[in-house]
């Protein structure tokens, strides 16, 4: 994966590297416009009537390819006028390089009636990557490639750049363009805190305007000078002070990040706590996968089916109508908050059935399995068998609100509270048994099984609880989703849950709670906020699962455990000899 | 039972073991002395870490009786013979890699810890009591062998000889009667397989455990070893004090060969 | 648990015999006696008593008593019972036809073979890297979705239809040649960095890549159904009167699928490359020492299943009416695994014996168990057939009916 670093003063021209990134970055700038994507983004403005998250999207892989270029050649060396012009020189190329492919896919899109088998290569398509010159080929194309030389550019021409002009260069584009992005997200947060005039100064309704970018990107990179100072200094003075302080200050810094946490509807508005309150079921279940991956490294994959069984169990016994308990059997006291632990036991318990059989099998086996296990349960959900008792396709419909000493809980700033609670608690159980006995049994099972049972550990007990209480989480986040949206269809279990609770632990960090969150926020939140994600959201799973394996499989937030797994340690003494 | 069986904390009547065609251990009495430091050695493939395997649970023996401390140790699992108080290190260091070294020898004190998941859930006083008992007794273990300050290194990055150390604190979390020790000293310069011997020695007097080698080098066994049984193909064929096994020729013969055995003894140099 | 005498185990092997004597007597006498209902309660019976005197001899030999191994013991009595229950009930009654049993069989085989020809993929790569390629169901779509265009093309210009003993392996090599491209990418972009990961990440990343081709595809084709054209060559059926009437379509699906099959066991038995395959199957170690050059031998192991794969794409579409779909690799992807895994993972004769079983076992059995317990809706439980296949062989027979052939654990 490395290349070998060029330390050297005198400049040779790298063609391999220019070829290889130009034309990696023509295929997936293709690519992109191929599936579709470019023409979605495009529908979103981010900076008001300057650029379009489709016309950025269309920018990076020139961007990159050629900072990547850059980084990888100038590795080592001293900046010299060779190395301006030879880095420079092959960013534009790699920028005429990126634009190439879909250059000629203009051309021949029309006259090969490309569209007839790569349904997305449209008129609409055509528009946005000629930069609405439809009718002008030569024009489009030509503004495409200079597009890309620009983009490209830089890209190489930053990684020239002294460190601090480089990181606030950095900084202020990132910052600029993610406002850019999630304008509405941020209006509505502003639209909470600051007069309505204020912000229409760099917004126009809900998109940003380019003063406004522009004032964001210069005080990021200001920010961004000192920051560095300031964060030094801070930790210095911490580091300084005796350890009783020390934690006080830690503290501080949980008791900030709750009082945060508690007062968020109202910073973010009714809309946004909907999109928190999902955020907050996903980070509950990833708590619990958490268990089971994290700490026992068992891959469960059928995890959906706790999180199903505790939805169905909410339905039927809250439900009003015809498949509710009430209306069967006339028991009509249950209500959600008797229903919770019922649903939490109830997932447990399926947890550990489906944990007997899979105790003995092997890593990857024991994840299909799990995967066969979830797909059962949704196959018997839709089912005509048990329709007259969970609804079939139809579901289960008539679910009242919950109440809270006589006030219904219907808004999704109310929920977020419920969800809130349920997210400390299991952060709270978590957390103390990852430190306790059961947790060290969990983490030698996980390093060598054999040798655990050697040391007088219970292996398929212990396996069976990390099973049973990970479950637990499942239930209930199942039971608030079914009063968050009063209904429940089978469609709503399927294994694209499983995978994304796995996705979201991954790519925050296998064991890792605040990766956790993190990963909910980014893999949850952002489909949620954002439409266009939402649409090619699995796609994006995919891609980030892959990357992520490959570059950096302990997440970006990762836990120490996990760091110490994948380091490359020093080697020891050479092994003893054989017997 | 006879005089040396009832002396010995642990033996075995016709102990054998066979993968598919092959005997590994084959119909083998052997016993061991208690309060002892004995020895097993024998040339390679004799069977030796096989044996160990068998006496602790890895692998459940064809035939034969294993007793220790006089109950029937047969067919047990191994954490139940671990519980029965027997541990064991492993010849190619089986510590658990990505654990703190307080962490492995945490787990290796398991078979006498009684919290449960709920106490910890619940953070109970018992809970939390045990879990710094258990702390402490870790520290003291890992002072006793040499590892104290380095509680909190993560097992695979500690040196080689430190983690030969840090398997043996981890097999004494259990609070055995007997200690199985595979190979202790391989790869170890002199000064290093020193330090080892005196160390098993102090394990011997100071813990009053029973000490027992898979050893190549010759001079710890020599040294140090009170009693020795000699294998060769899975069978005993030799045993007795230090100075017995060195002029016996059939011991001379299983290491150095047919026609060795009328000119030679085993020398402390021989390895 | 070894007792150290040799009395028991006489008696052990007449109690292990027992229970298949009682099936059979049970079959046979519900079957000459059309009455289910008094041999059911027999069997029942029966299996209660069994049990306890297992139960019994166990804890008498003082075997340690396991909740876990009584649980799955206890599952695999209530497995065999509801099986049993359910044929007799079915077969008694009489509801169906010989002719009906008949076709359900052959066309059991035909999907059979499909899923076989998927699980050689599958089953050729976990013998090399002990991985499981989740993605080879996105694999196998590829082949068959790209492929339906030329499809399409050769059948507007009437060369499908003319001459069809052309078209057909025209359009069985191009669907091959897309399937093994899309294979020998994933496996130098995706597996290849992670060869010696630790298990979990590559399982993890070929469950991304299986996402990324499935809405990769979606993008590229839309999320519309498109179907083969049908060919007359293949239409109509072939008839023996009281015995069987099945679609021509259906023959075709077998013994196409019987020929590839044929070829790859010349190919791996035969060839100089198959022999390298076999070697680095074994121990990829040595087999770089014996001068083998590993990264080629898996790349060609990746690009043989893909291929593969994308001929069973294309022979599927030929006799499915329900068209292909960038979703249309993921069931059949599981299936393919239960089989190669049922088969004996790793061993290439295995996968195909398990795919033909479960594609058989995945026709009959609801028909056969599950209408005779009645159970409705039966057609619709097919998918639960072949996934509590796989669950069942991953707890029971881990290694298979003809035995696991992998390599040496990674290191």
């Amino acid at each position: 994966m490395n290349e070998t670093n060029k330390k050297n003063t005198s400049f040779k021209f790298n063609w391999q590297g220019v070829l290889r990134y130009g034309l990696l970055a023509g295929i997936v700038l293709l690519y992109v416009g191929v599936i579709g994507m470019v023409e979605t983004f495009n529908e979103r403005e981010v900076i008001y009537t300057v650029l379009t998250l489709g016309q950025l999207l269309m920018l990076f892989p020139a961007f990159v390819a050629a900072y990547v270029y850059a980084s990888r050649t100038m590795k080592g060396s001293t900046v010299s006028t060779q190395h301006v012009l030879g880095v420079v020189g092959g960013g534009l190329l790699i920028g005429l390089l990126a634009a190439l492919p879909t250059i000629i896919m203009i051309f021949i899109s029309t006259p090969l009636d490309i569209r007839s088998i790569l349904v997305n290569v449209n008129r609409n398509w055509l528009e946005v990557v000629t930069y609405d010159n439809r009718d002008n080929l030569v024009n489009g194309s030509m503004l495409l490639a200079l597009n890309n030389l620009g983009a490209a550019l830089v890209g190489s021409v930053i990684v020239l750049l002294p460190e601090r002009v480089r990181r606030a260069v950095v900084v202020a584009l990132s910052f600029s363009l993610v406002v850019g992005v999630m304008g509405e997200t941020v209006r509505t947060i502003l639209e909470q805190l600051i007069p309505d005039e204020a912000i229409d100064v760099i917004f126009r309704r809900r998109t940003l305007r380019l003063e406004g970018a522009l004032g964001i990107g210069v005080l990021a990179a200001i920010s961004s000078l000192f920051w560095a100072q300031i964060r030094s200094r801070a930790t210095s003075t911490v580091e300084k002070m005796p350890a009783q302080q020390q934690s006080m200050v830690r503290y501080a810094q949980y008791g900030l990040l709750l009082g945060v946490l508690l007062i968020l509807p109202f910073l973010i508005g009714r809309a946004l706590s909907d999109v928190m309150v999902t955020v907050g079921l996903y980070v509950l279940m990833g708590f619990g996968l958490n268990i089971a991956i994290g700490l026992a490294g068992l891959l469960d994959l059928g995890y959906v089916t706790n999180y199903a069984v505790g939805a169905y169990i909410t339905a039927v016994l809250t439900s009003t109508g015809a498949l509710g308990i009430a209306s069967t059997t006339g028991l009509d006291f249950f209500n959600f908050w008797i229903v919770i632990p019922i649903a939490l036991l109830a997932a447990m318990l399926t947890g550990f059935i489906f944990a007997v059989p899979v105790l003995k099998m092997r890593g990857d086996y024991l994840a299909i399995a799990t995967l066969g296990f979830g797909e059962i349960i949704y196959t018997l959900a839709v089912s005509d068998w048990f329709r007259p008792i969970i609804g079939g396709a139809q579901g289960i419909r008539e679910i009242p609100n919950a109440m809270f000493f006589g006030t219904e809980i219907k808004n999704p700033e109310q929920l977020y509270y419920v969800v809130l609670v349920a997210c400390i608690l299991t952060l709270i159980v978590s957390i103390r048994l990852n430190n306790s006995r059961t947790g060290r049994q969990w983490m030698a099972i996980r390093e060598d099984e054999d040798v655990a049972a050697a040391m007088g550990i219970d292996v398929a007990r212990a396996k069976l609880l990390a099973f049973t209480i990970s479950a637990a989480t499942g239930g209930v986040a199942g039971a608030i989703f079914v009063i968050k949206v009063l209904t429940v269809f089978p469609n709503s279990f399927t294994v694209f849950v499983s995978i994304n609770v796995l996705s979201l632990i991954i790519v925050g960090g296998m064991g890792s709670n605040p990766g956790i969150v993190l990963g909910s926020l980014v893999l949850v939140g952002m489909p949620e906020l954002l439409r266009e994600f939402s649409e090619y959201r699995w796609l994006m799973y995919g891609v980030l699962l892959i990357f992520m394996m490959i570059r950096r499989p302990e997440g970006l937030l990762p836990s120490k455990i996990r760091q110490r797994e994948l380091a490359t340690t020093e080697s020891s003494a050479p092994a003893a000899a054989g017997d | 039972m006879t005089q040396q069986q009832a002396d010995a904390i642990l033996y075995s009547r016709g102990m054998t073991k066979r993968f598919g065609g092959l005997v590994a251990v084959d119909s083998l009495d052997f016993q061991i002395p208690r309060g002892s430091i004995a020895s097993i050695i024998g040339p390679n493939g004799a069977g030796k870490t096989t044996f160990f395997n068998c006496i602790t649970g890895f692998y459940k023996i064809n035939d034969g009786d294993i007793v220790f401390n006089g109950q029937r140790m047969n067919g047990k699992t191994a954490d139940q013979i671990t519980r029965a108080g027997i541990a064991r290190t492993f010849q190619n260091i089986r510590l658990f890699n990505n654990m703190t070294a307080i962490e492995n020898v945490m787990v290796g004190q398991e078979a006498h810890l009684k919290s449960t998941w709920m106490g910890a859930i619940f953070s109970t006083p018992a809970s939390k009591r045990e879990n710094e008992e258990s702390e402490a007794r870790a520290r003291e273990l890992l002072r006793f062998v040499g590892l104290s300050g380095k509680g909190d290194v993560v097992a695979k990055n500690l040196s080689y000889g430190d983690q030969r150390r840090l398997e043996i604190a981890r097999a004494l979390g259990s609070k055995p009667q007997l200690i199985l020790l595979d190979e202790p000293t391989a790869g170890m310069n002199p000064t290093e397989t020193a330090q080892t011997t005196e160390f098993i020695k102090r394990l011997r007097d100071d813990l009053k455990i029973t000490v027992v080698l898979i050893e190549h080098d010759m001079r710890v066994v020599m040294g140090i070893s009170e009693y020795i049984t000699v294998l060769d193909y899975g069978k005993k064929i030799a045993e007795g004090k230090p100075a017995e096994i060195q002029s016996n020729p059939a011991v001379i013969e299983a290491y150095l060969g047919r026609g060795a055995a009328a000119s030679s003894r085993i020398e402390v140099g021989d390895n | 648990m070894q007792p150290n005498s040799k009395e028991t185990s006489r008696m052990d092997q007449i109690i292990r015999r027992l229970p298949y004597a009682l099936v059979a007597l049970v079959g046979v006498g519900a079957l000459m006696t059309r009455t289910p209902d008094p041999w059911i309660m027999v069997l029942i019976l029966g299996m209660l008593v069994l049990g306890g005197v297992n139960f019994y001899s166990a804890w008498r030999a003082g075997k340690d008593f396991s909740v876990v191994d009584f649980t799955i013991d206890a599952l695999r009595y209530i497995i065999i019972g509801l099986v049993l229950i359910g044929s007799v009930n079915t077969l008694a009654a009489g509801r169906y036809t010989l002719e009906q049993w008949v076709n359900l069989f052959i066309s059991g085989l035909a999907q059979g073979s499909i899923y076989a020809l998927i699980a050689l993929g599958y089953t050729l790569v976990y013998g090399i890297l002990l991985m499981i390629n989740f993605a080879h169901g996105e694999v196998y779509m590829a082949g068959a979705f790209t492929t339906v265009f030329l499809a399409e093309a050769l059948n507007r210009s009437g060369f499908l239809n003319a001459y069809p003993l052309i078209a057909i392996p025209i359009l069985l090599i191009f669907a091959a040649g897309v399937s093994m491209l899309v294979a020998v990418l994933l496996e130098r972009i995706a597996y290849r960095p992670l060869r010696n990961a630790p298990r979990l990440v590559p399982l993890i990343t070929a469950i991304g890549a299986s996402f990324f081709l499935q809405y990769t595809f979606r993008g590229f084709y839309g999320s519309g159904h498109k179907t083969y054209p049908s060919v007359e060559l293949l239409s109509g059926t072939v008839t023996v009167p009281g015995i069987l009437s099945i679609p021509v379509a259906q023959l075709f699906v077998f013994f196409a699928a019987l020929a590839l099959m044929g070829g790859l066991y010349l190919l791996v038995e035969r060839t100089k490359l198959g022999k390298a395959m076999r070697a680095v199957s074994e121990n990829k170690e040595v087999s770089q020492l014996m001068g083998i050059d590993i990264d080629r031998i898996i790349l060609f192991t990746f690009a043989i299943g893909g291929a593969l794969a994308g001929a069973a794409g294309v022979i599927n579409g030929l006799f499915r009416p329900q068209g292909v779909n960038f979703t249309m690799g993921f069931v059949p992807g599981i299936k393919a695994f239960t089989s190669a895994v049922l088969g004996g993972i790793g061993n290439v004769p295995g996968a195909m014996v398990g795919g033909l079983f479960l594609g058989v076992i995945e026709n009959i059995g609801p028909t056969l168990v599950l209408s005779g317990l009645g159970i409705p809706g039966v057609n619709q439980l097919k998918d639960v057939i072949a996934f509590t296949m796989l669950v069942l062989v991953l707890i029971f027979r881990p290694q298979g009916i003809l035995g696991e052939r992998l390599s040496e654990k990674k290191a």
